[in-house]
């Protein structure tokens, strides 16, 4: 830490040297003007005249939206029940390809270094990618329906759990490994014995975690026509049924609530 | 036979995964009934699957040879966006989540001001952010501006929370020590708790510029600016060349957003 004299001779402390409080200063400047060039490109593309009246639009929508139309509710359970499915269904299936990727990608279980670069560019591709986007391409290769939405969001898992499951493996204490391979065992019994048991805690709240994600994406999934209660917000929006939307809101928000608490709970009762 | 007499015998099996058999069973047929259940009601119109097959090798193909060209100033533009907007709603959003999440840590709110902001936080954190952008473009009309808000509105929930858990596990001893000093409210803020959290709210500052960049490439699909216009665009011509460019930048941009968070986590620490 600097200490500068004064010409009294007394020593006082100072939290930066001179440079170093520059440095920051000009970095400060440097973020400043970024953040400032980059809110002036926003401010140009932006119709002002419509932000001005936003409020009034605000104010317009909730008084739509507002009683809600209860009984358009009835219609809703088999989009959810879709929804549901959509998400379930797909975190399995991301599941079931996650898994090997995550044991290929993992440092000290990857058979060599090539394969663990390409199951890392899978990871890591398939994290990039939005569920949504995924859903619009799949939805035009496999036509609308729940099931470019299964694959959508199966395919967004992939990612996830890969790299999460695969930090995981990498943490894991290598004494139970070394115990099972001094017995002669194979590969495949070493990963099953000696791996498995130290991730699977690890794995199944990585798994919750991610269905509990997977609900949230998948409620919108259906705006890009690939199922669930997506389909009936994008149609309801569409018509300007407003008070129909706020339904689906609510619906969408104690089911995205509801998950919540049971993932929460099944990993607590898993840690 | 108990399991320790079966194993002096040589016959060991492994320890279940759920110790309690009737809650393993009850899982296990819970899990089949629901599968059957959940894929009798996933009707596949295998037709319209096979005809799509070849429109998916179209895709597949596409991407061995991506078009960055002929919609060029399109992809500028677009990526130009989805940028701008990925750092402001980043900088704003995380300046509007520290009081949030200052005032939804149990240790340092009262109950009202908690309760207020874990309110907040919930409702930012439920809603997608299309969802949130659909109401915004409604609001403040097509274009950045209200992609940045969605994107900044999300950010408040996602950093608040984790904020709020760190300030309340954080060591409480530092704080006594400069209360003991005469500090003020202020004055324990900037030299208690801020010094604990900074070097978190770096790393999680820098990994959800990651996500808004991502989550900018979506809300462009309901007209809230960015690439994902573009990209919705590309696909919806069939012009697989320019969407496999679009996404392969994507991936690239989020390589390197998390090859640098990287660094300055590891810089901060």
């Amino acid at each position: 830490m600097p200490v500068s004299t004064t010409p009294q001779g007394t020593p006082t402390w100072r939290l930066r040297t001179t440079r170093a409080q520059w440095l920051g200063y000009l970095a400060w400047l440097a973020g400043v003007s970024l953040f400032l060039l980059c809110w002036k490109m926003i401010s140009d593309n932006t119709m002002w005249v419509f932000v001005e009246d936003a409020g009034r639009q605000g104010s317009d929508l909730l008084s739509r939206m507002l009683p809600p139309q209860w009984s358009y509710a009835h219609r809703l359970w088999k989009p959810m029940w879709d929804t549901i499915n959509i998400a379930t269904l797909g975190t399995l299936l991301g599941i079931a390809m996650a898994f090997p990727v995550a044991f290929l990608a993992a440092r000290n279980t990857s058979p060599h270094p090539l394969v663990r670069s390409l199951a890392l560019v899978i990871i890591v591709s398939s994290r990039s990618i939005n569920s949504l986007i995924w859903a619009m391409l799949l939805v035009t290769i496999l036509g609308p329906g729940v099931l470019a939405g299964i694959i959508a969001i199966a395919l967004r898992s992939i990612g996830f759990i890969g790299k999460l499951l695969y930090e995981a493996i990498e943490e894991i204490h290598p004494t139970p490994v070394e115990a099972i391979s001094a017995t002669g065992a194979g590969r495949m019994q070493v990963m099953s014995y000696g791996v498995l048991p130290q991730v699977m805690p690890a794995f199944a709240g990585i798994s919750v975690y991610r269905w509990d994600i997977n609900i949230r994406e998948s409620t919108v999934l259906g705006l890009v026509g690939a199922g669930g209660i997506g389909l009936q917000l994008n149609s309801a929006i569409n018509s300007l049924a407003w008070n129909q939307v706020s339904v689906i809101f609510l619906m969408i928000f104690v089911t995205v609530l509801a998950s919540e608490w049971v993932s929460a709970r099944v990993r607590h009762a898993i840690i | 036979m108990s399991r320790q007499g079966l194993a002096s015998q040589g016959q060991w099996r492994r320890l279940p995964f759920i110790a309690d058999p009737k809650l393993r069973w009850g899982l296990a047929i819970g899990a089949v009934v629901y599968l059957v259940l959940a894929l009798s009601t996933v009707d596949v119109n295998w037709a319209r699957v096979a005809e799509g097959a070849s429109r998916g090798l179209n895709f597949l193909s596409a991407f061995a040879q991506p078009d960055f060209v002929s919609r060029r100033t399109d992809i500028v533009n677009g990526l130009l966006e989805s940028l701008t907007m990925t750092l402001t709603s980043t900088v704003i959003g995380v300046a509007l989540a520290i009081p949030v999440g200052l005032g939804a840590a149990r240790n340092i709110a009262p109950w009202p001001v908690y309760l207020l902001c874990r309110g907040i936080i919930t409702v930012s954190r439920t809603f997608q952010e299309v969802i949130i952008a659909i109401l915004f473009v409604v609001m403040f009309g097509f274009g950045p501006l209200a992609g940045m808000i969605t994107l900044a509105f999300a950010t408040i929930g996602f950093m608040a929370k984790l904020l709020a858990e760190d300030i309340e596990d954080l060591d409480w001893r530092q704080v006594e020590a400069v209360r003991a000093t005469g500090a003020s409210w202020w004055q324990t803020m900037n030299h208690a708790v801020q010094p604990q959290v900074m070097p978190r709210l770096i790393g999680l500052s820098m990994y959800r510029l990651d996500i808004n960049f991502r989550e900018s490439a979506v809300i462009g699909i309901v007209g809230a600016g960015g690439i994902g216009a573009t990209l919705n665009t590309s696909i919806s011509r069939y012009e697989y060349d320019t969407s496999a460019a679009i996404l392969l930048i994507i991936i690239g941009i989020v390589l390197l957003c998390e090859y640098s968070s990287s660094h300055v986590r590891r810089w901060t620490q």
